[in-house]
């Protein structure tokens, strides 16, 4: 039995769970993103969370019917974005304060009129930027395992 | 009396963790194990949770969004705990991984 190609079978309640809890798990991700500024979280756990629910979503519907929705030039994409704005953030506070030269103090970005304001958001952004990336990583990590398995399986046939 | 009604969630809760840890060690098979913890962990985590719920709502009645995320949490683990139960078991079943019977060895 070892070894035995498995086929993808299409599996009703596996299926309808999966596309019932996916849209809260990442709400969830969300929520732990917003609230890693100022309580426990914070983008990496949210972005695993959130790339936690495409595994889910990979698993309980197959490789075969997911990859086609997934590119994985979006992924990789999005891996480059997310560093684009953790670092972009921080060349602003940079570019924002010529004068005296504050890296990653981010109440020098001028957003809003209030210093704790641009500090709040700007962190917000920081971890949405790293969010995104981690999410894009594992998924695309995960991409990777479940491809290369079947690449596998294929050419044993 | 509240919290004889909270102890007694809770210790049910714990009653049934326990059944179920036991029978993940005793059970002889993975079949019977999954019967013994999936049921067992589902129900004792819920009865734990709604002890905590119990006690958060008369102790801390100025935060009732803890209550609303509780019974979130309850309601997702009743949601998903059974399908990854029944997703492990119907993958073990296809790989031909054979019910213990009666006289088999310990697996």
């Amino acid at each position: 039995m070892k070894g035995e190609k498995i086929p993808h079978e299409r599996d009703i309640v596996v299926e309808t769970v999966s596309r019932l809890m996916i849209p809260f798990i990442q709400l969830f991700a969300l929520y732990v993103i917003i609230h890693g500024a100022g309580g426990p979280g914070g983008g990496f756990q949210g972005g695993v969370i959130f790339g936690s629910s495409f595994v889910l979503f990979i698993i309980a519907f197959g490789i075969g019917r997911v990859g086609k929705r997934i590119p994985e030039g979006i992924l990789t994409l999005l891996t480059s974005l997310g560093v684009y704005i953790f670092a972009g953030v921080g060349l602003l506070c940079l570019i924002f304060t010529i004068g005296a030269v504050q890296y990653l103090n981010y109440g020098f970005v001028p957003l809003t009129s209030h210093f704790e304001e641009n500090r709040a958001l700007c962190m917000d952004l920081v971890e949405i930027g790293i969010g995104i990336t981690v999410m894009a990583a594992i998924t695309s990590i995960f991409f990777d395992l479940a491809w290369g398995r079947s690449e596998k399986e294929e050419e044993r046939q | 009396m509240l919290e004889v009604i909270v102890v007694v969630f809770l210790a049910l809760g714990v009653f049934f963790l326990f059944v179920g840890a036991i029978g993940l060690l005793r059970f002889p098979d993975f079949y019977t194990r999954l019967h013994a913890t999936g049921k067992c962990d589902t129900l004792g985590v819920a009865l734990v949770i709604l002890g905590l719920l119990v006690y958060h709502l008369f102790y801390y009645s100025d935060t009732p969004l803890v209550c609303v995320k509780l019974l979130f949490l309850i309601l997702f683990i009743f949601i998903s705990n059974p399908t990854a139960t029944y997703a492990l078991m119907k993958a073990a079943y296809r790989t031909g991984l054979k019910p213990w019977k009666l006289g088999d060895e310990r697996r």
